[in-house]
């Protein structure tokens, strides 16, 4: 399809070669992040949704569209112009320009990282070698967003959020990383494409089985990461307020919150496709139903996959209380390295005996 | 070996597994929700919303100014005035409640000996201007007027409780 459009626009023989390009690689980008925003405003949805069902309430069911009362799903779209139209208030003793500029360095991260995750095996924007350890190095400077806004905003509660930000970063980016280190050993590459591709053979072939323990310290390391319940103690409503943002209004937080739901997404899109085989099907070489149109790769398993994991994200919030900020430390150094760094000689021996 | 049994639990998760399966349940469970312009929560008979002052059947007001409501209110929102009045009966010339002061606590309810003053079961109303919640006597005896069917069915209801 880019490639028609960039034939068609080389037909008019005067536009220039780069600008060819930059069109064809900004429609790309637009075409990944109109739908990225439109997940991560019905993720608000879902989230209130989900959350109140389980608490044994409806949601919200009364904003519809066109005059039809759907569910509630205007809801999203009214928050969105409700922020929009919000004051955007700046503290007399903040630092101005890094309180402004917080929120950019939050979002931005959140957004770049989507360049180089595949959604099929040739739906990507930038097929990177090294794509995993990019995506690594993107997620984790996104703290730095939220500890910019904790310190520009010249108030306690978010000084005290950042503080807390930074230390439990620190403590989960590592065993994040040797869990995603038992990724690139079992499929020997850094790419998340061949990433996927060594996942190739129906659901038991993925890497969930054999790298279980790094599966699960991966998702729970990405819950703390992107700040959510029961890590959320950077944002705490019941100790701090709400962290980092209690001096945010309108636009500003809101790019805050579309950061934090689009980080989500990546984490749950990255854990579908480096332990669930992401757009591989589930009956991959199964007799009958591996025939029909689901045993097809396609990106409607990489969407169901991650919709697994934004559900669980979901569910945590409604189960669990939030974690002593202490507790938050001793599971990340003192359970999760020690399993990833067991776990990582166990995977090596796999590879070695030739299981893998 | 109890601390290897600890051990292996904690490690599996059990503890949260078992309270995931719990919200699990409940997110597949009947909702509470009362969806309330069109469903509403029942009302007892003893609701105690706005007020009201009633009349005897033959239309004669039953308030005769005793005061007691007002001493008895802890909010101090009654206020009242009255004078003998023609056929030598004592009445109220003015009578007030300010219902933003009101707790709808009832007590000026339980105190009234002639079941004058009485809250009802209407809870939707409000006010657009300053002063449209002080209610006076006319608009008070209004709603008795208005609601007395159902005050009268209520405190039938009522009555062998009290």
């Amino acid at each position: 399809m880019f490639d028609a459009i960039e034939n068609w626009m080389q037909g008019f023989g005067w536009l220039p070669d780069g600008l060819i390009t930059f069109s064809v690689i900004m429609l790309k980008i637009v075409l990944l992040l109109a739908p990225l925003m439109t997940a991560v405003a019905y993720l608000t949805y879902a989230e209130r949704k989900v959350i109140g069902m389980m608490q044994v309430r409806l949601g919200p069911n009364r904003v519809g569209l066109f005059g039809y009362r759907i569910w509630g799903l205007g809801q999203p779209l009214a928050d969105a112009v409700k922020l929009m139209f919000k004051e955007i208030i700046v503290p007399s003793g903040a630092n101005k320009g890094l309180f402004l500029f917080a929120p950019v360095l939050a979002m931005a991260p959140a957004l770049a990282a989507w360049a180089v995750v595949p959604f099929g095996s040739e739906m990507v924007i930038a097929d990177v070698n090294a794509s995993l350890l990019y995506v690594l190095a993107l997620t984790s400077i996104g703290v730095y967003g939220i500890i910019i806004a904790g310190w520009a905003s010249n108030s306690k509660y978010p000084f005290i959020s950042a503080m807390r930000a930074a230390a439990q970063i620190v403590s989960y980016e590592i065993a994040m990383g040797f869990a995603l280190v038992g990724v690139i050993l079992a499929a020997g590459s850094l790419n998340l494409g061949q990433i996927v591709a060594g996942q190739e053979g129906g659901i038991l072939s993925w890497y969930w089985l054999p790298l279980l323990p790094l599966f699960v310290i991966y998702f729970i390391s990405g819950v703390a990461e992107t700040n959510r319940a029961p890590f959320d103690v950077a944002e705490g409503e019941s100790e701090i307020v709400a962290g980092f943002h209690v001096e945010y209004s309108g636009m500003p937080f809101a790019v805050f919150f579309l950061a934090e739901y689009a980080n989500m997404i990546l984490i749950s899109l990255l854990a579908a496709l480096m332990f669930l085989g992401g757009w591989l099907s589930p009956f991959q070489g199964v007799p009958v139903l591996g025939d029909t149109f689901l045993g097809q790769d396609s990106i409607l398993w990489l969407f169901a996959k991650t919709s697994i994991f934004l559900f669980l994200y979901l569910w945590f919030r409604a189960t669990f209380p939030r974690y002593r900020y202490d507790q938050i430390m001793r599971l990340g150094w003192k359970v999760f390295i020690p399993i990833t760094i067991v776990w990582l000689l166990v995977v090596a021996l796999m590879v070695l005996a030739g299981w893998l | 070996m109890n601390a290897m049994v600890q051990f292996l639990k904690s490690l599996t998760l059990k503890e949260l597994r078992s309270g995931m399966g719990v919200t699990g349940r409940y997110f597949f469970g009947k909702k509470f929700t009362v969806q309330y312009p069109e469903e509403r929560a029942p009302q007892s008979p003893r609701f105690r919303g706005l007020h009201a002052q009633r009349r005897y059947p033959n239309g004669e007001e039953r308030c005769i100014a005793c005061k007691l409501c007002e001493v008895i209110c802890p909010a101090m929102a009654i206020d009242i005035e009255s004078e003998q009045r023609a056929d030598g009966t004592r009445r109220t010339t003015r009578y007030d409640i300010d219902l933003t002061k009101c707790i709808f606590c009832g007590y000026c309810e339980e105190a009234c000996p002639v079941d004058a003053i009485v809250e009802t079961r209407i809870y939707e109303y409000h006010g657009e201007q300053r002063g449209d919640l002080l209610m006076t006597k006319e608009k008070l005896l209004a709603v008795g007027d208005k609601y007395e069917a159902q005050i009268a069915a209520d405190r039938a209801a009522d009555a062998k409780y009290r």
